[in-house]
């Protein structure tokens, strides 16, 4: 009886919380399917704009812009990140410590002054546009990955990649073939990390940016006093809904193997 | 070829990070440290960051300081029921438990925040329901607690995740034993679930304290151009006012409180903070 009740109240708190954080998904949902302009108005039901949304030029520029900023810069943070992380692992506590300290500072400092930083340093050398944003989002992405491959190279196994080199392998097969295996789950994790911080970050981009170029986050904020373009609304419920059924379908895959495998560790 | 040159010849992978490190971390900021101590031309000044203490700017730092104190609260104080009902409802699959956190972090950061506008504004849908039950309509649009709200409701994955990682990792049979020694459900969360959360309460704390100091979006959209945080501030100064060298000297001074605040938890391993959040 007592579990009963316990259960209820865990369960509408749940509901509670979860509410709370779908609420305006829900709201922006509903207006992607606004036949008004206005966002305060409902104008009945339409799917116009999710009609309009492929011939949106503008909107279409900043949608390419942000994947590809957010799969290149997430693709190079993922090179030099691992290749860090592997170096790191057989550096002396000391040196360890002081890169890890230098790879905290982009994550512990306000996204405001990296951004600004950045930006300050950038105009001396190149002109802002696409490329200094991708190279300040490599920058804020480098570290995500570090600290995503870290834990699986500490736990990785460097014996079985010694006894492969005794064995007739060369260096970069037996990489590929013993070591790579062992920590691409941090890769993985790693690269997805910073694609969604990318896909994500306004602050940085905003100021590294200069004029001309709009990820869609820079777009919309530009568009916040005259009105956000409706088609917006049906682009990020088509993204959403893209993760969402991404991630239903990752997790509705049987991984009882990989926890059989964890717990043998 | 002995091993410490193998170990020695396998840390220059590191080198492209280093190099990296030095152009766009180390760099920068020795830039930004070169603005905030010159004035317009170029002569060393320390006005630009003795600014921080002038009225309007301080003024701005406190209140900036006390959301992000209020917010990181609330975080923590809805994170741990919230971690614990989840434990009490005791789904099969942790992971999908997990994607409710992150997937409305796909949809873009600064819509959602506009949705809260729509929701709290004051012909909104919030009072749309609270007058539909009968109450006086609530004014909170454009004040602080449409920005608390904002807040907690942007940063409040960051404290669920992490803190919901930890108590997970706890052993399941350090609990059991706890019970049959005859601990209450207040005492196994007071000795045990408590202290051994601590780990990725800190680095929660770090996650929403530090962007909530310095955001500067949410105040702009929910505060509806009243509330001033820091980060409004500096941001003015580099795109309205053009003061870059005001700008960056209020940036130092942000910086160094937000480095010497968190000193504290840095102690703590950040490893694995990554894939705490994923």
């Amino acid at each position: 009886m007592v579990e009963k009740a316990r259960r209820a109240v865990s369960g509408v708190y749940v509901g509670l919380i979860i509410l709370f954080l779908y609420a305006p998904i829900l709201v922006l949902m509903v207006l992607s399917f606004n036949d008004s302009r206005s966002r305060v108005v409902w104008g009945g039901f339409t799917t116009k704009w999710y009609q309009t949304l492929f011939s949106n030029e503008q909107i279409m520029e900043a949608l390419m812009t942000t994947l590809v900023l957010a799969f290149v810069s997430a693709l190079i943070a993922t090179i030099i990140g691992v290749a860090a992380a592997i170096g790191m692992n057989a550096m002396q506590q000391r040196s360890y410590k002081l890169m890890m300290t230098f790879t905290n500072i982009p994550m512990l400092n306000a996204d405001v002054v990296t951004g600004i930083a950045l930006m300050l340093w950038m105009v001396n050398f190149i002109p802002l546009g696409f490329n200094s944003v991708l190279l300040a989002h490599i920058t804020f992405n480098i570290p995500y990955v570090i600290l995503s491959v870290m834990p699986k190279i500490r736990q990785m196994n460097l014996s079985i990649y010694e006894a492969a080199r005794d064995l007739g392998a060369n260096a970069i097969y037996a990489f590929v073939k013993v070591l790579l295996p062992q920590i691409m789950g941090g890769i993985i994790a790693g690269f997805f990390m910073a694609f969604t911080m990318s896909m994500d970050d306004f602050v940085i981009t905003y100021f590294t940016k200069g004029a001309g170029v709009n990820t869609l986050s820079t777009m919309v904020y530009g568009e916040i006093r005259k009105g956000i373009k409706p088609e917006m609304y049906a682009l990020s419920t088509i993204i959403f809904v893209i993760v969402f059924v991404i991630l239903l379908v990752i997790n509705c895959l049987p991984d009882k193997n990989k926890n059989i495998e964890e717990r043998n560790f | 070829m002995s091993r410490v040159e193998k170990v020695n010849k396998r840390s220059l992978f590191s080198t492209p990070y280093i190099l990296w490190i030095i152009g766009f971390t180390v760099l920068p900021l020795l830039v930004i440290f070169q603005y905030a101590l010159t004035d317009g031309n170029g002569k060393f000044t320390l006005t630009n960051v003795a600014a921080t203490f002038d009225m309007i700017h301080m003024k701005a730092m406190v209140y900036s300081l006390g959301i992000a104190l209020g917010c990181t609260v609330i975080c923590i104080l809805l994170s741990y029921p919230l971690v614990m009902a989840l434990r009490c409802l005791n789904l099969k699959k942790q992971k999908s438990t997990l994607f409710i956190f992150i997937l409305p972090m796909w949809m873009n950061f600064i819509l959602r925040i506009l949705a809260w506008q729509l929701i709290l504004s004051n012909n909104g849908i919030l009072n749309f329901v609270v007058t539909g039950l009968g109450f006086a309509p609530l004014k909170i649009a454009n004040t602080g607690t449409a920005l608390m709200i904002g807040v907690v409701y942007d940063y409040l994955p960051y404290m669920v995740l992490p803190i919901y990682n930890a108590i997970s990792e706890i052993d399941e049979d350090i609990i059991e034993a706890a019970r049959d020694l005859g601990a209450g459900s207040l005492t196994v969360f007071r000795k045990i679930i408590l202290p051994m959360s601590v780990p990725g309460l800190l680095s929660g704390i770090v996650m929403v304290f530090v962007p909530t100091m310095t955001s500067f979006v949410i105040s702009d959209i929910l505060g509806g151009g009243k509330i001033q945080l820091i980060g409004n501030i500096i941001e003015q100064e580099f795109t309205k006012a053009a003061n870059w060298n005001l700008g960056s000297g209020l940036s130092v001074s942000l910086m160094i409180f937000v480095l010497i605040s968190m000193a504290f938890t840095t102690k703590n391993d950040t490893e694995g903070k990554g894939a705490a959040i994923w």
